[in-house]
């Protein structure tokens, strides 16, 4: 079966951020004041072949531990979205 | 005695031919490493240069770690081998899992190409040869993620065990404890952002470079 | 007389004038199919056949013995000896940037690049002059910094370094933004390649990216159904192109290398026009035809028609003639760099650019493949001078608020914060780099990398404010200070090149900008013995039926004969002489035209100073002798803003301050006279100085003396050091960036 899964990678809580950080600092200047913790991640979309949801999950997930992520300074969390 | 230095090549990689030319005007020999092979072709020494392998696509070096060539330099790294990351290289060596820690997106958000100084806080690797600790360097940055990150445990452990090669003394780009440079434990593996081979002639505005790579010639 | 056409709104929704079919129905000797009407509309464009400025081009001194290729081909190429060649080219993407900033910059470097690699050559430097709406306005604020980042991130991914350029910030292009990019590149001259196809039977290969929707805009009205712009689909038509450098890498490093084996015999970049000019411009160089399969084209989405495979401007792709022989060899190359290589067409002997659906299927369209560059119309068009000039020359711009302090310190301007976003020392070569007068690279030989002990200087300049006044005086004012400022790193020029924009040449007064800019460049050429070896023109940059000022940029190349030790920087040294050279005293000085006068006296008008063209030849070639020997302590030639700031920016460079005679007063602090340079030079030198300028027709006089921890223009005017550094530095990064440079 075919599934389109999103996977959302975002900076680990504690890493600085300065993507976020910067835009955090120009919210302001745009009459945004009330703001903040701006945090900048990155989704990926893909289609996998798996038996089921669940496997299409943990073979992402798997690829996330090895690739699509840094488990540095970065999480990720999978969704599956539809077969 | 002539040491042979393999470069190493990825698509998007274009510090190649510097660096190979700066090995050569120190008397070293140097040839270029194709990605896509495992042959290191009996070099003493590997470079992995600067550049955007794989076009920084996904993260610096995440690619780039899954080349062929990358099994090899891991074994001749276990093995002791010299093995120098410069910049691109540098992240290519944390994504690969040579030496901790993780290159993130400068603190001002923008790509940084400058002079720098540099000080030489750990000589107790393979480019700390010809040098002194406390010793200042004028060598150029060329990058936009090179803010290093690691876990304080990771910091703790690296500066208990000498491993941090360099630090900057105005940090450009918010990396933690100014580090523009580390090694692993046995001092074999290194990566710095700054560039040692752009300060390799007076015509460039520094020669600071050349003991670095003079160190790693002699390793 | 031909009969009309079925629909005579087809060509009139391509672009086309009725005069204009009828000239396609007479050489094709029937009746156009829509393919055809749209592979002519994109060929006869303003942008790809100067149809509009050739006529004035033509009086433009090309040749000299130095000049290996001349205007016409992808680049100009010129040889510095010892068999190494360079190519170099400048190139305006100023309507893509308006649109999209960071993309129309990138795609700009990218399709300049192709240009250089397209001659066999290996860029290894590109510039950038700039030019975007007021710096307070945000719109203009938002162009600029993605047109920065844009040039940025393509070109330090794409691997070559950015080594100069130029920013400026006016009114005049506040909705029209000016990216020009100019690219240079190396070769060993016997693997010089020109764009031409020819040996029938032989095959041409495109290589690279795939074949999108990008950049049809013009042609797209085919696509819907009653040629009403509005009933364009843009969802599905994208006319933004956007730029992977990553792509461009690999597709740069394959082409040198199929034309290192020797794989290739002739190669053609794909940028405006697409498949239809690089097949059709091949073809007729090489006297040849060719037939192509449409279905062949490698294309990134499905469906797609004829006429948008043939007219996309999808970046990052190369058209390669080689032997049918050659075919594995070139296939495993590409796998090698991982791009796409398909076999598009075939070399033929008819002379026929035909384009087919399947080799052996239908025959879309069939016409003579010359007939696209060589047959399309030149016009003549109306020239007249503006009704007002006489008026406008008549005023004095020395008038407004006169406070020289505080004057000198809002005409500083420090670019660091941009030119520090690119890469400007890959390659090893950049002994001076961006943030100077002119720009120096050791030439290394592309063989084996080894040092001629020579080197190649650049620079670019444009004024759009002296243009303004006077085009013909100014262009030649502008080549005069590009000229100068590769002087101060030691370089006499070899050749040059052009971007001319400009605004709408149906205005008749554009027209008269650009005949007068022509003979003024032309004047300036000749003048410095250094032809224009290419160029590119730009019209239509307007907004709303107001022509920008004009501003012809010129790129300057040069040598410096024996690089040893880097030319003397700008900064002032302690305790030494301070010379102005170029200065003819009690001539016509004026305010107009300057910096000053614009942004502070806020008169546009006047009448520029006098100036003597053949004395700026003298002036400039002694100051570039007097750089090489070893001369001088520090150089700087004066251009906008002044001497004033030129001293201002010497003691900002230097850390140190001087104590100049007179100038005190913004006539002689801010006037932009031409051919003047700042020079420094040991006390003990000052008379044998003096003495052989005035040997060599230049004048010279001490104006003051280096030292100390402040700028004071006579006795009444000083100003810090530190205070000129401050404005100096924080200008761009307060108006761009977020904070300051201490932030």
């Amino acid at each position: 079966m075919h599934f389109e899964v999103k996977v959302e990678v975002s900076p680990r809580e504690g890493i600085a951020n300065p993507e976020g950080s910067t835009i955090e600092r120009a919210l302001p200047a745009l009459g945004f004041v009330t703001a903040g913790n701006v945090r900048v991640g990155k989704v990926i979309r893909l289609q996998v072949e798996a038996d089921s949801s669940d496997d299409a999950k943990s073979l992402v997930e798997d690829m996330c531990s090895r690739f699509l992520s840094n488990p540095v300074i970065e999480d990720s969390l999978v969704e599956v979205l539809e077969e | 005695m002539t040491q042979r230095v393999g470069v190493v090549r990825f698509p998007g990689t274009n510090c190649e031919f510097d660096t190979i030319d700066a090995i050569r005007s120190l008397d070293g020999e140097a040839e270029v490493l194709w990605h896509g092979q495992y042959d290191l072709k009996n070099v003493d020494a590997i470079v992995i240069p600067g550049g955007f392998a794989h076009g920084d696509y996904l993260r610096c070096g995440a690619i780039a770690k899954f080349s062929p060539i990358m099994d090899s330099i891991n074994s001749f790294a276990q093995d002791g081998g010299p093995v120098l990351g410069i910049c691109n290289g540098f992240q290519v060596l944390t994504e690969a899992g040579l030496l901790p820690g993780a290159l993130q997106k400068n603190a001002g958000m923008k790509f940084l190409c400058s002079m720098q100084q540099i000080e030489f806080v750990s000589t107790s690797n393979v480019l700390g040869h010809q040098s002194t600790a406390g010793d200042r360097l004028l060598i150029p940055i060329n990058h936009f993620e090179g803010n290093y990150v690691c876990s304080p445990e990771v910091l703790t452990q690296m500066q208990a065990e000498n491993r941090i090669v360099f630090r900057y003394t105005d940090n450009p780009n918010g990396s933690t404890a100014d580090i523009a440079g580390i090694c692993n434990q046995a001092g074999n593996v290194v990566g710095m952002m700054p560039h040692p081979e752009r300060a390799t002639s007076h015509l460039l505005g520094s020669t600071d470079g050349n003991s670095l790579l003079k160190s790693l010639l002699a390793a | 007389m031909s009969p009309a056409p079925e629909d005579a709104s087809v060509h009139r929704a391509l672009g086309l004038s009725d005069d204009e079919y009828q000239r396609i129905y007479e050489l094709l000797d029937r009746h156009p199919n829509h393919l055809e009407l749209a592979m002519y509309s994109v060929m006869w464009s303003e942008h790809c056949s100067y149809k509009s400025s050739k006529i004035h081009l033509k009086r433009l001194p090309t040749e000299a013995p130095w000049v290996l290729v001349g205007p016409g081909e992808n680049a100009g190429v010129i040889d510095v000896g010892d068999d190494i060649a360079v190519a170099i080219r400048i190139e305006s993407h100023n309507h893509p940037s308006a649109i999209e900033p960071y993309q129309g910059a990138a795609t700009g470097v990218g399709g300049i690049l192709r240009d250089i690699f397209t001659m066999g050559a290996r860029p290894i430097a590109v510039m950038d002059p700039l030019r975007f709406g007021p710096i307070d306005d945000p719109r203009s604020r938002w162009i600029a910094e993605g047109v920065i980042s844009g040039v940025s991130g393509y070109g330090n991914s794409v691997g070559v370094p950015t080594v100069g350029g130029e920013i400026v910030f006016d009114e005049t292009y506040k909705g029209n933004p000016l990216v020009n990019v100019l690219a240079m590149g190396v070769l060993p001259t016997e693997r010089l390649v020109l764009g031409q196809a020819s040996g029938v039977g032989n095959l041409a290969v495109l290589l690279g990216a795939s074949t999108g929707r990008d950049g049809i805009g013009g042609v797209s009205v085919l696509a819907s159904a009653g040629f009403d712009e509005s009933a364009e689909d843009t969802d599905k038509r994208p006319s933004v192109q956007v730029g992977d450098p990553f792509e461009e890498k690999r597709l740069l490093e394959a082409c040198l290398e199929l034309l290192d084996e020797g794989l290739v015999s002739g190669i053609q970049d794909l940028g405006g026009a697409g498949i239809t000019c690089a097949t059709s411009e091949t073809a007729s160089r090489g006297g040849a035809g060719m037939d192509v399969d449409v279905t062949a084209i490698h294309a990134r989405e499905n469906n797609m028609e004829p006429f948008e495979l043939m007219t996309s401007e999808s970046q990052e792709r190369m058209l390669a003639i080689i032997k049918p022989e050659d075919l594995a060899q070139v296939e495993a190359i590409s796998s090698r760099w991982e791009i796409k290589a398909s076999v598009i067409g075939r070399v033929t002997g008819t002379g026929q650019l035909r384009i087919l659906d399947g080799f052996d299927g239908d025959v879309l369209a069939n016409l003579p493949a010359s007939t696209l560059h060589d047959d399309a119309p030149e016009y003549n068009r109306p020239i007249t001078p503006p009704s007002d000039l006489a008026e406008r020359r008549a005023k004095d711009a020395s008038q407004g608020p006169v406070s020289c302090v505080d004057d000198l310190l809002s005409l500083l301007r420090d670019p660091a914060w941009i030119y520090s976003q690119y890469d400007h020392q890959l390659f090893l070569n950049t002994v001076v780099g961006p943030g100077n007068d002119g720009t120096l690279l050791r030439l290394r030989n592309p063989r084996n990398g080894e040092e001629t002990g020579r080197g190649i200087a650049l620079s670019t300049d444009g004024n759009h404010r002296w243009c303004h006044i006077d085009p013909r005086q100014g262009t030649a004012m502008v080549v005069a200070e590009a000229v100068m400022n590769i002087a101060c790193v030691g370089a006499r020029p070899l050749a040059v090149v052009n971007c001319l924009n400009f605004g709408n040449p149906e205005h008749p007064e554009v027209m008269w900008q650009l005949s007068e800019a022509v003979d003024g460049m032309a004047e300036a050429c000749i003048a410095f013995d250094a032809p224009v070896i290419g160029g590119n023109v730009s019209l239509y940059n307007e907004t709303n039926a107001v022509d920008i000022a004009p501003t012809p940029v010129v790129g300057v190349i040069g040598m410096h004969p024996s690089l040893s030790t880097p030319p003397p920087s700008i900064g002032f040294p302690p305790d030494a002489s301070l010379l102005l050279l170029g200065q003819v005293p009690d001539t016509h000085v004026s305010l107009a035209g300057s910096q000053w006068a614009w942004e502070i006296g806020e008169c546009k008008d006047g009448t520029l100073p006098i100036f003597d063209l053949e004395q700026a030849v003298r002036t400039s070639q002694f100051v570039a002798e007097a750089v090489q020997k070893q001369r001088l302590l520090a150089v700087h030639d004066i251009g906008e803003g002044g001497l004033a700031v030129a001293a201002a920016e010497m003691a900002i460079d230097g850390g140190v301050g001087a104590q100049i005679i007179d100038h005190d007063d913004h006539l002689s602090m801010f006037n932009e006279s031409g051919g003047r340079f700042l020079a420094v030079v040991g006390e003990k030198l000052v008379d044998t100085f003096l003495r052989d300028a005035n040997d060599h027709g230049v004048p010279a006089t001490q104006i003051g003396r280096t030292g100390g921890t402040s700028l004071n223009f006579g006795s009444e005017i000083t100003i810090p050091v530190s205070e000129l550094e401050f404005a100096y530095q924080n200008k761009l990064p307060e108006a761009l960036g977020l904070g300051t440079v201490s932030a």
